[in-house]
């Protein structure tokens, strides 16, 4: 089976390539890829010749992009169907542009053994739309007690070990994990947050929680555990990245941390550099996340810390959760967005803003991801997956959640109108229109 | 003129012009409830539901009574009879109050915004009787009834709030109300309950009680939570009550004619003295009393709003 990909503007910075070209898949790889010069017309004869008796897709006024990472999923699958399944998170993340998918590991049971690992690994052969990657809990029940078996579920096919949800709240365990995880070269993915600090909280702390009468969350309970744990991966020499920065004091940290040369990587999320904590006002339960939703100078810094390199990537934090668990009091519902339809989209927004260009951009959504996370994805080099994602970044369309592939419509960005969308996605050669 | 909204939800949601018509409004009905008969038909054939999620004397009982003096229907719903202990969603229960027939629901509820969902919900009117930590309106609304009454103005005041001002719904109904009337807002307390933040609300902050009481012209106090001490708030009540209870030496501090107010439940020497409780500068009882009035009015007004 042949596709050949004709006049797209390709753009793939694992290879310095940014130009218009067409790209051939043979048999769910990148069997060619050719950028256009002086000799193009011969090129695209040659081209064209090879892809006899295969699709031709063309993608003139597309990019044409490596398929995107989301190195921060929640699929839901064991335990939460009715809130999101393996089947329907991984088309959620096909219809975002997404080809590659990391499970965080709160399920139910959690992942923090092999046969939770397997399962999912099996099921998303079986069901996924896209490539899914465990991540594994770094502790027994995501309890902060004692290391899960990491190295058995790294020969399972984890890529990374999060407790995410809920911190590592043990100085000590985290010492352990950034040191233990060393023997595998896996990267420690720290949910910040000191427990302590941010007790009871449900929305950033400042003038307007206090008008609403909701408990905030500081700032400071996302940097207090962001500087400790910089602190802990110096010391264990380990490898730790920050999941959904979300302060100007955060990146700033991490910033700092960088120049001083510990090995530190940084993720953001869309709804981090696009909205501010105002969207809770009303109650509104779909603008409920942890971390919160902070204020117009903490999107600033954000924006600030994508464009000068300080954070590393662009992550979903998707955490889809069912309608009747949104609608109740503000309080109590859940934290989380559905964010695999909206994300490359809303990221979009900073390339046409200026602060990312679209190698950048796609760095941070495909390229840095795989670096981290050590995955041979993120990339149109020959012999690598034919994962591509296909945009027409002025396309404007209406967000309906109601439309959402996700189980999840918990977004507090219905109803907006985005410029740039993904138009078709292929995962090792499978086409998704 | 009329309210402009089906719900009372919060200060915050009402003008100024609203909140003048309640109380005129309120003063009316205070008359009614010095006659002998205290019942007007008002309100006759329709129904009232209380619904209280969160324990409830002082103000379940006067809603009630204000409801029994407009001549509705009246039906107390509380949590521990209710169906939410197995399980019911808040919008599910107040669907069904609502299909039983209310016209107006009284909100009680431990969740800040838990009215303000109910009324999105439903089309009955609905009452914040006191959400969260967010606000408890016609609390605000009976105090600057008793304020008005008691010095004819609101406007140019110096009005002392002293306590627990973050977790204390009637101190924020307050400061907004106050804030509308051009009050002098001062918030008086330990800096662990009463937040910096406050101040872009144009309040002034103290925590030194003394300097905080000068020359004030109302002096509200606020109950203190028992379970707050322990909690890194502060130390203990008698250390509360050492520097931020009310005795009678400090209130000397504020104007000679100065009153003393508290939303009740009191806690007798920890944040008020009782000779202060009871003296003559006291208004606290005549607060109850004018709850009823200012209760009865926003229940009129709003019926008002549906014709």
């Amino acid at each position: 089976m042949k596709i050949l990909i004709k006049n797209g503007h390709i753009t793939d910075p694992s290879q310095g390539i940014d130009g218009i070209g067409d790209i051939l898949i043979e048999e769910g790889k990148i069997k060619e890829i050719k950028i256009q010069d002086a000799r193009y017309k011969m090129q695209d004869k040659k081209i064209k010749n090879r892809a006899s008796g295969g699709d031709i897709i063309d993608a003139s006024g597309l990019y044409v992009l490596p398929g995107l990472i989301d190195m921060h999923t929640h699929l839901r699958e064991p335990g939460f169907e009715y809130k999101e399944t393996i089947r329907t998170g991984s088309m959620a993340a096909v219809k975002g542009g997404f080809t590659t998918v990391c499970a965080m590991p709160n399920t139910n049971p959690v992942n923090d053994n092999s046969s939770v690992t397997d399962f999912i690994i099996r099921k998303a052969i079986q069901e996924g739309a896209c490539t899914v990657y465990p991540i594994g809990a770094i502790t027994k029940g995501q309890k902060g007690e004692e290391l899960a078996e990491m190295g058995i579920m790294y020969s399972e096919g984890c890529v990374a070990f999060s407790d995410d949800g809920t911190p590592v709240m043990s100085s000590l365990i985290m010492r352990r994990a950034l040191e233990y995880s060393r023997a595998f070269k896996v990267p420690i993915i720290s949910h910040c947050e000191d427990i302590g600090l941010s007790e009871g909280g449900v929305m950033n702390e400042g003038l307007l929680s206090l008008t609403l009468g909701l408990k905030g969350i500081p700032s400071e309970a996302e940097e207090i555990m962001i500087s400790r744990d910089i602190s802990l991966a110096k010391l264990a020499r380990g490898r730790l990245h920050i999941a959904h920065v979300s302060t100007e004091g955060s990146v700033r940290i991490i910033r700092d941390a960088k120049e001083r040369g510990i090995n530190v990587t940084a993720e953001t999320c869309p709804h981090y550099f696009s909205i501010t904590e105002n969207n809770v006002e009303g109650y509104n339960t779909n603008a409920k996340v942890n971390p919160p939703l902070r204020t117009d100078k903490d999107v600033n810094a954000i924006k600030q810390g994508l464009k000068d390199g300080t954070i590393d990537v662009i992550a979903t934090d998707h955490a889809p959760h069912h309608r009747d668990e949104k609608l109740r009091e503000f309080d109590r519902a859940p934290s989380g967005i559905s964010g695999l339809e909206t994300a490359l989209s809303l990221s979009l927004r900073l390339v046409h803003e200026g602060v990312l260009t679209m190698p950048q951009l796609v760095e941070k959504m495909a390229v840095k991801p795989a670096g981290i996370l050590g995955i041979n994805k993120g990339t149109l080099k020959i012999g690598s997956d034919a994962d591509i994602v296909m945009v027409d970044a002025n396309k404007k369309f209406k967000v309906e959640a109601e439309r959402f592939v996700s189980k999840g419509r918990n977004t507090p960005f219905d109803g907006w109108i985005l410029k740039g969308m993904p138009v078709m996605t292929i995962c090792k050669g499978k086409v998704y229109e | 003129m009329k309210l402009l909204s089906k719900d009372l939800l919060g200060i915050k949601e009402l003008t100024k012009d609203e909140i003048i018509l309640i109380l005129d409004t309120a003063s009316g009905f205070k008359d009614v409830l010095k006659r002998d008969i205290k019942k007007v038909p008002a309100l006759r054939g329709k129904t009232a539901v209380n619904l209280f999620f969160e324990p409830s004397t002082r103000t379940r009982t006067s809603f009630e009574l204000a409801e029994k003096r407009l001549s509705l229907d009246v039906l107390n719903l509380s949590v521990t009879t209710s169906s939410v202990v197995k399980g019911e969603s808040l919008i599910d229960t107040a669907l069904n109050v609502q299909a039983l027939g209310a016209d107006f629901m009284v909100i009680r509820h431990s969740s800040s915004g838990a009215p303000h969902l109910i009324a999105k919900h439903i089309n009955a009117t609905v009452i914040n009787g006191g959400d969260g930590i967010n606000e408890h309106p016609t609390q605000a609304l009976l105090d600057a009834f008793t304020i008005k009454e008691k010095i004819g103005r609101i406007e140019g005041l110096k009005i002392a709030i002293v306590g627990d001002i973050l977790h204390s719904r009637v101190a924020k109904s307050n400061i907004y109300l106050l804030a509308k009337f051009g009050a002098e807002v001062r918030l008086i307390g330990p800096p662990t309950l009463v937040p910096k933040e406050l101040e872009e609300l144009g309040v002034r902050i103290f925590h030194d009680m003394d300097s905080g009481l000068d020359g004030v012209n109302v002096v509200m106090v606020l109950r203190i939570q028992m379970e707050r001490q322990g909690k890194g708030f502060f130390p203990s009540t008698l250390e509360y009550s050492k520097n931020w209870g009310l005795t009678s030496e400090r209130f000397r501090r504020a104007d000679k004619d100065a009153i003393v107010m508290h939303p009740g439940p009191m806690n007798r020497g920890v944040e008020v003295a009782s000779d202060v409780a009871d003296g003559p500068r006291s208004v606290i009882l005549e607060q109850v009393t004018n709850g009823l009035a200012v209760r009865m009015a926003v229940m009129y007004l709003l019926a008002g709003v549906r014709e």
